[in-house]
């Protein structure tokens, strides 16, 4: 792709597992891409704790705030596509939640677009994980870290996403 | 308006929606949770502690001072663990 072209993005709220090899194959398209760039996102079942997680989600504005971020990524770095897909839902221990995949022609910009993404998209996308104990009943609501907010904070988006 | 709640706050208010008529003085986010929280015990359990209490009008996220004038949707959910 040439500068002029508008970076690929595609975002994605589904139930449904993706193929994280095949989504990265999308962005690695084309003769000026340099580096590509996947996150993935998993359950863990924390030592046998958990059997998974429950993902409740807003409906609407989850994609509009996945969508909002991947934008000023765009704008951040000179990326030639993101792709951010979240899952909701019942997720078991060893299934992928969420993926980032950033292309451009440099590993630097690849790298930081997918972790601002990432760090962004777990403060201000509408989502929220409760934990599914081993026996499969359900556990509590898991509480927001002050560390995500702290990792989201020192991009300084708040500004700009206003 | 339609009123939203999500996570365990939807599960203390004892429902995921409903359609609500305040009283003109209600003029922000605030003022709504403080109106909400008189509703009866389900709601100042939700709603006890407002500064963990996050809100969005119309699907964007605003602050406790914006006002709701001219609000279709205001969801109210707690601090967000996607991702």
């Amino acid at each position: 792709m040439t500068m002029d072209e508008q970076p690929l993005i595609d975002v994605r709220v589904q139930a449904e597992p993706f193929d994280v090899a095949a989504e990265a194959k999308r962005l690695s398209a084309g003769s000026d891409v340099g580096a590509v760039v996947t996150f993935t996102g998993i359950c863990r079942s924390d030592g046998g704790r958990l059997n998974g997680l429950e993902l409740e989600h807003y409906p609407g504005m989850a994609e509009n705030e996945i969508t909002r971020v991947a934008e000023e990524a765009a704008r951040r770095w000179p990326i030639s596509g993101a792709i951010a897909i979240h899952r909701y839902g019942t997720i078991a221990a060893g299934e992928d939640i969420v993926l980032v995949v950033t292309a451009s022609a440099h590993r630097g910009a690849a790298f930081a677009a997918a972790e601002f993404l990432m760090d962004w998209l777990k403060t201000r996308a509408p989502f929220w994980k409760r934990e599914i104990f081993a026996d499969g009943t359900a556990g509590p609501w898991v509480e927001a870290k002050a560390a995500d907010d702290d990792a989201a904070g020192r991009w300084n988006l708040d500004k700009a996403a206003e | 308006m339609k009123l939203l709640y999500f996570a365990w706050i939807r599960e203390r208010v004892g429902q995921a929606e409903e359609d609500i008529d305040p009283p003109a003085a209600v003029r922000t986010v605030g003022d709504l949770v403080a109106w909400l929280r008189g509703r009866g015990e389900e709601f100042e359990y939700a709603f006890g502690n407002e500064t963990v209490v996050r809100a969005a009008i119309d699907r964007t996220h605003v602050q406790l001072d914006t006002p709701i004038e001219g609000a279709r949707e205001i969801a109210f959910f707690p601090p967000m663990t996607g991702g």
